[in-house]
């Protein structure tokens, strides 16, 4: 049994808010509460969720972008959360990210050539000829002219934005990327361009993915496993088809029925949770989604479901089960 | 008659670098009570339409040609005067994000009340019942209460039936609604999408729906028109365009989507860009990218034709 | 009455020239001031401090009493004006660069470490920026100049004491925003640390305020110095400068009006040819404008 590329246990981040002198109480939002998944090499999970689920955290937690308030990961065997600054800078050779807004990710002020050579000179991979060269080489592996290197960002449509982006993450070839909403902000048909990419550049370099989405269809296409999230757990985890054909999770069903789809003979019956999302200032006690659920019963109410197994690989936080 | 028509509507926007024609000859009508989709990606002037039906084009933008007929009212003769009397009363507006459409100093009863006030008159009582009226029309709950409620203190989706509701105040008998799920949560979608088609029955309201999902318009419209690069590429009823999709834009884009039956396969997609607005010319402007393209195609705008009962197409090269 | 219109590119959108107004005007403007700084002691006809009480209140040469050997008239002492204002060009224009180039430095670097670490480090920097901008700043260089003497160096170090604060404060909130912006994050992810994150991602992203702050300070510290020297505060007699001679005109406002109206002239055209080129600067070192 080969270790796994990612473990991630119990990850919690916590976030104060406000008036803390002033009233007294200081508030706090868990954004992250308790999730816990693993990443196989060359596998893609994804995670899917609505705003404020806390998918975005978790994936800029694993790469301790942001520091965690609990919990633990370990990426290639190493304890990721107690690593000295100098190991961490290391490492995050082998894990980058790439992120949803082509306009806001890369640095409007440096060319293209320089975002995605810049971690190859980081880390003293290459001398400056070299480098050029392995630059090259990245922009056609993302299926972009060479001469696109001279350019700045803001010359460049959202697709091409996307695809720089990527190649900078793959520059330093790490075994796994964070993908947080890559194709959220792109017209539909450069979408599929860019997911097409992003399946064919995993088989050929053997990457992970931790494919984080709002858009439950994109996610389905690209995951083999999906975990479901819901403000800031993970309520339900499982490989793609299973997940899809057979969701456990009241929540996951009713994002499922609720995504509308562009084809009017799949219609099915419809779930439709009562009400909003709480705010997450103000969790409820017990399962989070039991305001809004159709099943919910008492035991519901005052008691935190755990993840149970529910099939095969397949686990769900329902007391349904 | 129908209630609104638009025939050959040209918009165009000056600027230093060229006339980027936004909206380039286009034309549909929508019956009483009839939901139409405007489906496109960005840039195609899908926006820029209803913004002119709306008289609201911002500059640089300038109407250049065309008519604009709300049941026998050509819109594009009135004066600034009579366009605001039918802004609100006949016609109403629902946009994409509600946080910055709707005013953030004033509760979201006032601003349904001010509506009410400025297109039927009464009195400030008369005007807040009736807001509190929609409210609880478009499922706010608490209406009473909420209405006392400042924009940020809703979430996305109650904010979003907070727009509704103003929009629907004074009856008009088009609603327009620019991407009006589009910034909100699947789940939170679905609850306004079940609300406007229960509000369309009942009040037989026609409707303009603006979008780049084609799951939205399959949930909620009668008939779709797809609009590329300033032009509609094709005309139909919902279950003829997605049981049959002509146009070789409209299979692209369908056969682009996640599906269900192909997950994990690599997806088609259509190859190249729109192209640039400033510098069209005469010809099919999908000629670049199509994989029917003939001779032809270049030198022929191609024009809308029946080619099924109910369905056109503005593609000659296709074959029924 | 149609609204149907044509779309014709209104005049004021027409492409702009290649070569800019404002570039073209700031740029000479600074370089003949400059040049006439640097070359004073060729330039000047005479020793600025030369007093020949002879030839007192000589208008400029093109009135009726003025002489041709002193082009810009004398003042009250006989000291030839056009000398004056070239010598007090050195100062006014060496004092300000100098100053402000002194006061962006400690301000932007602060405002840097501020903005970008937050915390206690912010809160300490933000804290000494509030005692100084609370403090009277007429109070601060009279404190100063008591302690150190009048001087040049005396001047230039209250004048960057005083006004690195506004430096800093802009600073801080621009790099507030530009830090939680997601190509700082995906630069960090890509192996920047700290110190190459701060000079190579924030610092280039946030050189537009700091460039349109620093020609706002230029202009200021021009006006400050020659404040200063008017008050007394500042460069001692007999060396000129601008502020001097404006002290020195005002009694003679309504008899000799080009004492006090020259060097006032001299240090508007200054202040407005570094505004117009800073404003140039900002609009060229931004990729994303056409130039």
């Amino acid at each position: 049994m080969a270790i796994p590329l990612l473990e991630v246990r119990g990850l919690e981040k916590r976030f104060a808010v406000g008036g803390a002198w002033l009233s007294g109480r200081q508030r706090v939002i868990h954004a992250v509460d308790g999730v816990s998944f693993t990443i196989d090499r060359g596998e893609v999970l994804g995670l899917v969720g609505e705003s404020g689920c806390g998918k975005s955290t978790t994936g800029r937690l694993i790469l301790r972008l942001v520091e965690p308030s609990a919990g633990s990961i370990h990426f290639e065997g190493q304890d990721l959360v107690a690593l000295s600054p100098p190991r961490l800078w290391a490492t995050r050779q082998r894990m980058q990210i790439v992120f949803q807004d082509p306009f806001a990710s890369l640095n409007p002020r440096m060319r293209v050539g320089a975002i995605i050579g810049e971690p190859l000179a980081i880390y003293g991979r290459a001398d400056t000829a070299e480098r050029q060269r392995m630059v090259s080489e990245l922009l056609d592996v993302v299926g972009l002219d060479p001469a696109f290197a001279e350019r700045y960002p803001h010359e460049l449509s959202g697709g091409q934005r996307q695809r720089i982006g990527i190649a900078a993450a793959l520059a330093l070839r790490p075994s796994l990327i964070v993908a947080d909403e890559p194709v959220s902000a792109l017209d539909v048909s450069v979408q599929a361009q860019v997911l097409n990419l992003l399946m064919a550049l995993r088989r050929r370099f053997g990457l992970a993915y931790l494919f984080i989405s709002h858009d439950l269809h994109v996610v389905l296409h690209m995951s083999d496993r999906v975990a479901v999230m819901y403000l800031g757990e993970i309520v339900e985890i499982g490989p793609r088809d299973a997940l899809h054909g057979a969701p456990k999770h009241p929540y996951t069903q009713a994002l499922l029925s609720a995504v509308p789809v562009a084809d009017p003979t799949l219609r099915c019956e419809r779930i439709v949770p009562k009400g909003e999302v709480a705010s997450p200032l103000a969790v409820p006690r017990g399962c989070r989604f039991a305001p809004r659920c159709p099943f919910a019963f008492d035991r519901c109410r005052v008691e935190r479901p755990a993840r149970r197994t529910v099939g095969a690989d397949h686990e769900a936080a329902c007391h349904l089960y | 008659m129908p209630l609104l028509s638009v025939e050959g509507l040209r918009t165009q926007f000056a600027t230093s670098a060229g006339v980027v024609r936004a909206v380039d000859g286009v034309s549909f009508a929508i019956e009483r009570g009839e939901v139409l989709g405007l489906v496109g990606e960005s840039g195609c002037g899908k926006s820029v339409t209803s913004l002119s039906i709306m008289r609201l084009v911002p500059p640089p933008g300038v109407i250049v040609g065309g008519r604009i007929r709300l049941e026998d009212d050509d819109l594009l003769d009135k004066d600034a005067e009579a366009m605001r009397r039918v802004r609100g009363a006949r016609i109403a507006m629902v946009f994409q994000e509600p946080m910055t459409s709707l005013n953030p100093v004033f509760s979201i009863g006032d601003q349904i009340a001010a509506a009410v006030l400025a297109h039927a008159g009464g009195s400030r009582h008369a005007a807040w019942e009736r807001a509190v009226e929609m409210l609880d029309h478009v499922q706010v709950p608490s209406p009473r209460e909420r209405a006392h409620d400042y924009p940020h203190q809703l979430s996305g989706g109650l904010r979003q039936r907070a727009m509704i509701a103003l929009a629907l105040a004074p009856g008009p008998q088009l609603l327009i609604a620019d991407e009006p799920t589009t910034a909100l949560d699947v789940t939170i979608q679905a609850q306004i999408l079940d609300l406007l088609r229960r509000l369309q029955a009942e009040r037989g309201m026609a409707v303009l729906l603006i979008t780049h999902d084609l799951g939205v318009v399959a949930e909620l419209c009668h008939r779709v028109a797809i609009i590329y690069a300033g032009r509609i590429v094709e005309m139909a009823p919902v279950a003829s365009i997605f049981r049959g999709p002509l146009h070789p834009y409209t299979r692209g884009l369908l056969r682009c989507l996640p599906h269900p039956s192909r997950f994990g396969q690599p997806l088609s997609s259509i190859d190249g860009a729109p192209p640039d607005l400033r510098r069209v010319n005469g010809g099919c402007r999908f000629a670049p990218r199509c994989p029917l393209v003939q001779d032809r195609c270049r030198r022929d705008e191609p024009t809308l034709a029946e080619r099924k009962p109910g369905h056109f197409v503005a593609c000659p090269v296709v074959t029924v | 009455m149609s609204v149907i219109a044509e779309a014709t590119v209104p005049v004021a959108v027409r492409p702009r020239r290649r070569v800019s107004f404002r570039a073209v005007f700031g740029l000479s403007v600074l370089l003949v001031m400059g040049g006439s700084a640097v070359f004073a002691p060729q330039l000047a006809p005479w020793d600025p401090t030369r007093q020949i009480l002879v030839k007192r209140l000589r208008p400029p040469m093109w009135q009726e009493r003025g002489l041709r050997e002193h082009p810009l008239g004398t003042d009250h002492l006989g000291r030839d004006i056009l000398s004056r204002l070239l010598y007090g060009g050195r100062i006014s224009l060496g004092v300000g660069l100098t100053a402000v180039t002194l006061s962006g430095l400690i301000g932007v670097t602060l405002g840097l470490f501020a903005g970008f670490f937050g915390g206690r480090a912010d809160a300490f920097i933000m804290r000494i920026v509030d005692v100084f901008l609370a403090i009277p700043y007429i109070l601060l260089v009279m404190g100063v100049v008591f302690a150190l003497g009048p001087s040049l160096l005396t001047v230039i170090l209250v004048m960057a004491a005083t006004r690195w604060v506004h430096f800093a404060r802009i600073v801080r909130a621009d790099v507030l925003s530009i830090r939680e912006r997601e190509f700082v994050a995906g630069a960090r992810a890509r192996g920047n640390r700290a110190l190459r994150l701060l000079l190579r991602h924030v610092l280039p992203n946030a050189l537009t305020p700091i460039i349109v702050m620093a020609t706002l300070e230029l202009a200021f510290m021009i006006i400050y110095e020659s404040a200063l020297s008017f008050l007394g505060l500042g460069v001692q007699p007999p060396t000129p400068t601008w502020g001097w001679m404006l002290a020195d005109g005002r009694n003679y406002v309504a008899t000799a009006w080009w004492l006090a109206t020259l060097p006032g002239l001299a240090i508007m055209l200054t202040v407005l040819a570094v505004n117009l080129l800073g404003d140039w600067l900002r609009d060229t070192l931004d990729p994303r404008l056409p130039v």
